[in-house]
């Protein structure tokens, strides 16, 4: 019985936001925008009966900030937007990275730029999703392509921007946001939830921003007896502002170290059928349900193809791409952008083999037949050469 | 590869399409055990606009989300029926409200007027897509009528449960009398014959 | 050392990396003087301040006190401040902004944050430029000035910042210079006691960009014109709007009371737990 009611229909921007109250999220900040909206509506009903706190902002540049504060403060906390509003956000995302501030992102990525197509899928945002902030700075971004993947990525998402105090961007596209799909809830002990760690020294001997081993200070929320200086400025270990560059060269060091050395913890992918490929497919969000159905389709006309999808776009999964490089004789990446993760696979493969792309910016989602017709192309092609 | 039972849900915004669409999903999904994914599409306007929402059901995993050869069609408006009459299989099932449509492209069609049924047995027009979703209860074999009734009332306002009850049993009624008729029969174009209501 | 300098003192980061980054002269010190004695007075612990400011010269007053302290982006004080104060609601926020970066970039966050009254309060100091970045015009920078972007004169009208506030719904508004530093004290004061969204407007100079652009003269002699044109309110209520032009009205422009958003949150929270809605 217990088990029958935990089972339910849910859209994936709804998955999200179920998946942000099991990780502890108790702030929200953000401003309507379609497709992304429902995790707002869904918010503003759910986080005051567990106690926390929705609010919508006058815009995205203020969600953000808003968001950020929450989290200084010791909320777990998040908004949700799309491209127009990822945009205006980007001003205080670097500053979540600059200062380490964890907090989520949730990015439903429609057809863009500018106001583009509010209603229509894309996958347009996945390098602004990387380098929207201006500067040099590390970034978690993970995509999801079911409901359930919403929830439990959500979830992950917070443990990965907490354990690293980050900020974390959770990209949907516009058809995994809407779909409604069945999804098992777990049970909260069922779940891992990180929390950022806190300092254990006391106040006059905590240094906010030195490095240690796992180069993620311990983070000590406002009003608790830990006076320190937050500022995005760069910053020495004391997080007052510097400019000797015996502070900033290692302050930089330790932003991306804390990252780079903890790449397989965060490298999230599955793949399918690809032991014996000779086409794999690289593929992400819906478009890799897509992928997944043309391979099956592409194995019953007797080609030997596979799937990789990625889970964890940023920082990219190079070991993935290159595991699957090795083995086949073509990847294929269908994307709805004009070339965006391909790119990366093309840099990743490094001539290894032969990287193709599918690219389709019409407001429609890349269809099974779409990737169909492309393998059998390209297959041809390959058994002619 | 398991089977794939596509549906596809079509008319103009405004006419609780996408809310047909999630019960639906949720009776076959949740009721019924079956796997389900349902999608949507529509325009930026809330009202008038093209509007549908589609449901997929397997017996295993669902990938692509969308439908590839639609097994029922329900339209709603004339332009969903002229526009999404292509998408259906060969032996696929159309059903249209006959109070906007006019013109059907087959001569299987099964035509009910639901907006106006709502409208004149149930003083409600705003309750014509539940008495669609009660006539596709009667045309598909993957949902009981008791699991559709358990999710309507699971998903409709407090205080309308009666309504959209009468709405839905209504529905089931005049598409099993619509069968009836067109049972062993070269079908004509059937329309429902309001006086055996 | 004075008792008024062991106050400061008390209150000052000694671990940071003095001297600070104001020019000699300047009146920024006055108001950060001002800010910690109200808080001293009021008897906050150093634990219970969170300070939050924005960017350009009055942006970098946290870094030198005690407290909890938020140095944000251009503008975005507010909206950081909302944040911490919603998540938090037992620290006490202050915000510390200029005129650039409450009126033009942050602008639209201003008339919101005093709309939605969230508990904070904002301290504005107003010295009708952009100084940190060379003395370009800000929306306080009055009519027919220079500017080093208004080489020939200014030709935007200004933003009277204290009768903005009024208009978007803050529940406490005063006005104040750096020369009046009593009447500084007790509105920064009043303006914590406040609860609510609550604003101090400092008329302050800014002698090295603005004085020296429009031949205003030294520190002192800005100084001595707000001395000179200074009015209180209840004077101002008094005299014609011909006499009250080119003056500034110092004093308690506004102190009203309206529904505060963490108490109606509050609310919210409750009927929040007893309400189910359908389909969810």
């Amino acid at each position: 019985m217990e088990k029958k009611k935990r089972e339910l229909l849910l859209q994936g921007n709804e998955a999200v936001a179920e998946g942000a109250l099991a990780a502890g999220c108790r702030f929200f900040a953000g401003y309507p925008i379609t497709p992304s909206t429902e995790i707002a509506e869904y918010l503003s009903q759910k986080l005051p009966q567990v106690g926390g706190v929705f609010v919508q902002m006058e815009d995205e540049l203020a969600s953000m900030a808003a968001v950020i504060g929450a989290s200084l403060a010791g909320a777990k906390s998040m908004t949700a937007t799309s491209g127009p509003g990822f945009s205006l956000m980007q001003e205080n995302i670097g500053f979540a990275c600059e200062a380490e501030v964890p907090c989520l992102v949730v990015d439903v990525m429609r057809g863009g730029p500018s106001t583009g197509l509010p209603t229509s899928p894309a996958q347009g945002d996945v390098m602004q999703a990387r380098w929207g902030t201006h500067g040099d700075h590390p970034i978690i971004v993970l995509c999801a392509s079911s409901v359930p993947e919403c929830f439990h990525m959500t979830v992950r998402a917070f443990n990965l921007s907490e354990r690293f105090r980050t900020p974390v961007i959770l990209l949907l596209d516009e058809v995994v946001a809407h779909m409604r799909e069945k999804i098992t809830l777990p049970l909260p002990e069922e779940l891992e939830i990180i929390d950022r760690v806190r300092p254990t020294v006391p106040p006059e001997w905590y240094i906010p921003y030195e490095d240690n081993a796992s180069g993620v200070p311990p983070m000590a929320p406002f009003g608790e007896g830990y006076r320190y200086h937050v500022t995005g400025l760069i910053h020495d270990i004391r997080g007052f502002p510097t400019s000797r560059s015996d502070e900033i060269g290692p302050f930089f060091q330790r932003l991306f170290r804390k990252i780079s050395q903890n790449f397989a913890e965060i490298h999230m992918s599955e793949t399918f059928e690809i032991e014996d490929a000779e086409i794999t497919v690289v593929a992400y969000g819906s478009v890799a349900r897509s992928a997944k159905r043309a391979v099956l389709e592409a194995r019953q006309r007797g080609i030997k193809a596979g799937l990789l999808k990625l889970m964890t776009l940023w920082p990219f999964d190079r070991p993935a791409v290159e595991r699957v490089a090795r083995g086949s004789r073509v990847l294929l990446v269908p994307e709805m952008n004009m070339g965006q993760i391909s790119r990366e696979v093309k840099r990743v493969n490094n001539g290894v083999c032969t990287v193709v792309t599918l690219n389709k910016v019409d407001g429609t989602l890349i269809t099974p037949d779409e990737i169909l017709k492309r393998i059998t192309e390209v297959y041809q092609d390959e058994r002619d050469n | 590869m398991g089977y794939r039972y596509e549906i596809r849900l079509s008319g103009s915004g405004g006419q609780g399409l996408i809310l047909i669409g999630i019960i639906l999903a949720e009776a076959i999904g949740l009721y019924e055990g079956l796997h389900v994914v349902q999608t949507q599409s529509y325009g930026p306007e809330a009202r008038g606009g093209a509007s549908k929402s589609e449901i997929v059901v397997s017996d295993e995993e669902i990938d692509y989300p969308k439908p590839q050869k639609l097994d029922l069609l329900l339209a709603m408006n004339q332009a969903s029926c002229d526009l999404y009459y292509r998408d259906l299989k060969e032996d696929g099932k159309l059903l249209v409200d006959a109070t906007f449509v006019s013109q059907v492209p087959t001569n299987r069609a099964i035509r009910i007027p639901f907006t106006k049924l709502a409208r004149e047995r149930l003083g409600r027009e705003i309750v014509a897509n539940i008495v669609a979703l009660g006539a596709i209860s009667e045309l598909i074999d993957l949902v009981s009528f008791k699991s559709l009734e358990w999710a309507l009332l699971g998903r409709v306002p407090k205080g309308t449960e009666e309504i959209n009850k009468k709405a839905l049993r209504l529905g089931r009624r005049v598409a099993k009398g619509a069968l009836k008729e067109m049972k062993g029969k070269e079908i004509e174009n059937y329309t429902i014959d309001e006086s055996s209501l | 050392m004075r008792e008024i300098t062991k106050l400061i003192h008390k209150y000052l980061r000694h671990d940071k990396k003095f001297p600070h980054v104001w020019c000699p002269g300047c009146g920024n010190g006055i108001i950060l003087g001002a800010l910690i004695r109200a808080i001293d007075r009021l008897g906050f612990t150093k634990d219970e301040i969170v300070l939050v400011s924005g960017i350009g010269c009055s942006g970098r007053l946290p870094v030198y006190v005690d407290f909890n302290t938020l140095h944000t982006t251009h503008g975005r004080a507010l909206a950081f401040a909302t944040g911490i104060k919603l998540a938090k609601p037992e620290l006490t926020v202050i915000v510390i902004m200029g005129d650039g970066d409450a009126m033009a970039i942050g602008g639209n966050h201003f008339i919101h944050a005093a709309r939605r009254n969230v508990d904070l309060t904002a301290i504005i100091f107003n010295n009708s430029i952009y100084g940190m970045t060379g003395g370009q015009y800000s929306p306080t920078t009055p009519y027919g000035m220079r500017a080093s972007t208004a080489p020939y004169m200014n030709i935007e009208h200004d933003f009277k910042i204290s009768e903005l506030a009024v208009t978007a719904g803050a529940v406490f508004v005063g006005r104040g210079t750096v020369y009046h530093a009593r009447l500084l004290d007790s509105l920064i004061e009043k303006a914590l006691l406040k609860k609510g969204f609550g604003i101090v407007e400092v008329i302050t100079h800014c002698h090295v960009q603005y004085g020296r652009q429009n031949k205003l003269g030294s520190a002192v002699d800005m100084m001595k014109w707000q001395r000179d044109n200074a009015i209180s309110v209840e004077k101002a209520e008094k005299l014609s709007p011909e006499e009250k032009r080119g003056k500034i009205i110092i004093g308690v422009l506004v102190d009203r009371e309206l529904p505060v958003y963490q108490d109606e949150y509050e609310r919210i929270k409750e009927r929040a737990k007893v309400s189910t809605v359908r389909g969810r």
